[in-house]
Formats: structure tokens, sequence, C-alpha cells
């Protein structure tokens, strides 16, 4: 048995707006703290389960502090076939003193391995937080941690 | 020579601005099947077309539309897929980037047809500049009258959001995508029912990837017949081709379906890296099965790549010389895969977490004699027996490098060590 199309959208704002929601509330508070969660389940009339459900699925949603700089570096194929992935993560990890997953201790960079982002022909890819970057090299690498450990 | 269609725009400068749009008849397709032809009519010309998805799956476009109910008191929706996340892949990004009103008047057309009168754009979160490119394309369009209220003088009304995603290739599948749009975690929905019956919001949705969508305005303005005149029997019109991996030219190539896989990689490409031999092929995204150096001549359609035993997909071409170690690119999608679960059902939740620790210990030399076989046990438990198609889809480069490069494997398992560094 099909459910009858209805003919209005039911509901048509508070949990649709959920990943808008969650990407504001990780703006301002940096992560989505259980504070986050919960507030943000306070204003879409949400239970804070059905927030951190939605929450914990995307990778882009972060359920711990990150740095300022959140460095991704693609680990796909094609990255990897261009001398990409486990070099370029050992150069950053050596660079920054920092882990996988983890935050430097001057809380200036994070370092994650993230999937394809879809820049494959500019491979090697990174992601340094919204802004991609192609064709890296060591030296491409220091040059940007040099100028972004100088920014406040 | 081919002309390029859907990326005629892209090297422009300024491609994405509605400015540069209108001064190359931008919008004028639209106008044309707005004020010109009926709902029923452009149906049809799409039917005729023999357009086929480019999302992946290749469902006949025209025959979707047909789905659509005709009831006009029923609110229809209109779902954009941008969330390209296929390894290998990166077409949409750029058409989204460099061309967004394309596309625009693509989903302008499409949802004229089928009675939509709400589009919804879902954009894959890392596309932090198609994000931006999406929003401002979309502004542009309403401040020009080609979106809102009665469009064109036509008595039809269309309103289009965007919404990011946040970061899951599972939420490409339509019905994954659909959940999120939602505001759920992207799991996918039972079919049937399928979406042009119950879709986002419970109302039935056309959902279509950007590509496709990006063909229309040019089937409008020339022709089904035109479009049905490129490629070949069952593969019709342009295409755009990501190439990547160890090429000279890594990029996208937009040619006729049909067009054999060596002329992309040899002539458009520029060939093989440092004066390399090619060794496989990866055709249709990292899904696809492997294809061997011996079969570059297959062309690139959806028949000719099935016959060769493998797949389309989205077009994205991964190239890999003599130096690649076929387990370790195996691993790593297998890896990829693993990591994108959406853990739904079993046989993909753990078995392609199963499958990645075996290649895993294939590659780094701890493999058992048993494992071969195990990880075709494995392929052979998920395939088929999945909620959606991605477990068909995970297994596809495991078993294919088995079968064509058994000995790759086996050298793995009794030297310990890599066959490419065999010498």
């Amino acid at each position: 048995m099909l459910p009858q199309a209805k003919t209005k959208i039911r509901n048509p704002k508070s949990r649709a707006m959920l990943l808008a929601a969650l990407y504001i509330a990780q703006e301002q508070y940096g992560w989505l703290s259980e504070q986050a969660i919960q507030r943000v389940a306070e204003r879409l009339g949400l239970t804070p389960g059905q927030v951190y459900s939605t929450a914990s699925f995307y990778t882009m949603f972060k359920l711990k502090p990150q740095g300022q700089y959140r460095i991704q570096v693609c680990e796909g194929l094609s990255c990897y076939l261009i001398g990409g992935a486990e070099p370029v993560i050992d150069f950053i990890k050596k660079r920054l003193d920092i882990t996988n997953g983890g935050t430097s201790p001057d809380g200036k960079f994070s370092l994650e391995i993230v999937q394809c982002l879809a820049a494959c022909d500019l491979a090697p890819a990174i992601k340094i937080n919204d802004e991609l970057y192609g064709n890296i090299t060591d030296e491409k690498i220091d040059q940007l941690m040099a100028e972004l450990s100088s920014k406040e | 020579m081919f002309e390029p269609v859907l990326t005629q725009n892209i090297h422009r400068p300024d491609s994405e601005k509605i400015s540069t749009y209108l001064a190359n008849g931008g919008y004028e397709a639209a106008r044309l099947a707005l004020t010109q032809y009926a709902p029923q009519e452009l149906i049809d010309m799409v039917k005729r077309s023999g357009l086929r998805g480019r999302g992946g799956a290749g469902f006949p476009a025209g025959v979707k539309w047909g789905f659509m109910p005709k009831d006009a008191n029923i609110q229809k929706i209109l779902a954009v897929n941008t969330d390209e996340g296929e390894p290998g892949t990166f077409k949409d990004r750029q058409i989204v980037e460099c061309d967004p009103h394309q596309i625009i008047e693509g989903v302008i057309i499409a949802s004229y047809a089928v009675g939509a009168n709400r589009a919804y754009v879902y954009i894959r979160g890392e596309f932090f500049l198609g994000v931006k490119r999406w929003i401002k394309a979309i502004a542009d369009a309403y401040e020009r009258e080609f979106l809102g209220k009665n469009i064109f003088g036509a008595g039809f009304d269309l309103d289009i959001s965007v919404h990011r995603g946040a970061g899951a290739y599972i939420c490409g599948e339509e019905t994954a995508m659909i959940e999120s749009l939602e505001g759920k975690p992207g799991n996918p929905r039972l079919k049937p029912p399928y979406p042009a019956q119950v879709g986002l919001f419970g109302l039935p949705t056309l959902v279509h990837n950007i590509e496709t969508l990006a063909c229309i305005k040019h089937i409008v303005q020339r022709g089904p017949e035109w479009f049905a005149g490129i490629g070949t029997a069952e593969s019709k019109g342009p295409k755009i081709f990501s190439v990547s991996g160890h090429v000279n030219r890594p990029g996208n190539y937009e040619l006729p379906l049909g067009t054999p896989l060596s002329e992309i990689i040899f002539e458009h490409a520029g060939g093989i890296r440092d004066g390399k031999r090619l060794k496989a092929v990866i055709p249709g995204g990292a899904s696809t099965p492997v294809l061997t150096a011996d079969q570059a001549d297959t062309l690139m359609a959806f028949e000719t790549l099935e016959k060769a035993g493998s797949q389309l997909g989205t077009g994205a071409i991964i190239v890999m010389d003599e130096t690649t170690c076929m387990v370790e690119a195996a691993r790593r999608i297998a890896k990829f895969f693993a990591h994108e679960s959406c853990g739904r059902c079993v046989p993909c939740r753990i078995g392609s977490v199963r499958l990645f620790e075996t290649l895993e210990r294939i590659e780094g030399g701890k493999g058992t004699p048993n494992d071969i076989d195990y990880a075709l046990y494995l392929a052979e438990n998920i395939d088929g027996r999945t909620f959606c198609p991605m477990g068909a889809a995970l297994v596809n480069p495991a078993r294919s490098t088995i079968q064509k490069f058994p000995e790759e494997y086996q050298y793995h398992i009794t030297n310990k060590t890599c066959w490419v560094n065999r010498h």
C-alpha cells in the first residue's frame, strides 16, 4: 500500500532545517558539544536524540573540539596514484607534531584523513577549512602552514 | 571533430555569471519550452532524445519524467543531485562552479514538464565554492524573474533552495539524499515505492544528477534528433569524462558517448605519464570493475562497457600505469566503501569492513592462502544482498582485480611483498 501523496508539505520547516542548523551551531560553538546539540533540539522542536543521530552520521559535523585550521587530506585512489595520501599525511604529521584526528598543542591545527574531494584532476588535493588546494607538494604545504601559523 | 556542448561556456572569463550566460543565449531554451511547448511534448521530446541519467545508474530520463503523476492537484518536487562523491569523479563540481545557470535552465524546463513548483538542490558539504555559486546563481535568476511567480508569463511558478550535505557518500543515492534533505541520517529507503511516487516529504519527486539536467536545454534548443544522433545505439548524447591518475593531462573531457577509452586516455588526456605503459583502467568511478590494458579499445558507452564486464557509472576514468599495485588500488577503494557504508544493513556494514581487512592483510604481506577465496566469498555474499546498490558497488574493485590480476594477489601471499617491486 502506498501512502497517499499529500497536497501540502507537512511540517516543512523544522526537521528539514536540521543540517543547516547544525552548521550554524558548529560555526558558533566551534564544534557540536552536548550543549550545542541541546540548543539545536530546543530551537527546532526535536529531541536531542534526533539531533544527535543526524549529527553523528555526517563526517563534517564535529563532536569534539577542532583546531582553528582543519587540514583534510584526501586518501582517494587518484590522489594516491599521484604521490598523495600517506606521504602528504606523514609530512603534515611531522611538520605540525600532530596525529590523525588530533589537534596541535597550540590548538591551531587539526588533521583529518578524508575520502575523495572530487578534485582528482588536481591530485594530490587537500582542504584547509573550506578552501581547496590542489597539486600539493611538501614545499606548498610548508608555505601554507607558515602563512597560517603567523595569522592570528 | 566534436564541438563541446555541456562545457562550451566553462572556459569563458566569468563563466559563472548570469551576464556571461545571457550574452551567450542563456535562458532562451527555457523561454522556448515554457511558451511554445506543452509539458507532455517536452516529456516526449526527452524520451525521443534517448537521454539516460548521468549520475551512475543510466536510467532513461524521459521514462522517469513519465512516472511522475499527471494530476495537477498533487504537489510535486524536483530534487537536484549535486552530491558528487564517487572517487575519480569531478565533473559536477566543475559544472556547478563554472556554469550553474545551465543547470538552473534545465531545472526550470524539467520542473515545468513534470509540474513541480518546488525544487531542492542538494550539494555535497565539501563543495564550498559550489554552494556559493549555486546560491548566487539562484539569486540572480530570481532577480531576472527566471524563477519565482509566472515565469516567462507562462503561468508557471517555481521556487528553488539550496541544501548542503555534510559529508556522506551514500547521500548520492536518491532515497538517501531525500532522507538527508528531510534532516535525517542518510539511510536509503526501500524501493518501491520509488521517489516518483513517494519522495521528499512524501510527495512525488523527480531526482536528477546535474549533468543530466544540463543536457535538457540543449535537447530543447537543438532538438531530440540532434541529441539522439550523437553516441551509440543505447547511449545517446555528449558526456563529460573525468580523467585522473597516471595521465599527462588529467581533467574533464566532453565527448560523444561511445568514444573509445584509448582515444580519451592517449589523445585527449595526453597519454601515460613519464612514458610508462598502461596497466589498468577503472572506467566509471571507483565502484566500477577494472579493465585491463588489452581492453582499452572498449567504447565508453553503457552497453559496450557492460559487455566488457564493467560499467559506465559516472564516466570517471582512473588510469593506472605499470607501477601500480592492483592489490593496493583495491584495498584503498575497499577502505573508502568500509568508511562510507551507512550501517543500515548487515552485509554492507560488516561485509565492507571484512573485505577491507582481508585486502589489507594481503597487501601488507600477512595474507594466508585462503584469503583470496575468502575475499571472493565475501563479495558473493554482499553483492545483491544489500538494501541499496552500494553492496553491488563495493565488491567490484576487489572482485575484478582478483579476476584480472590473480598473479599479483598470489605473489603478495607467497612472497609477502608487492608484485610491482619484484625486480
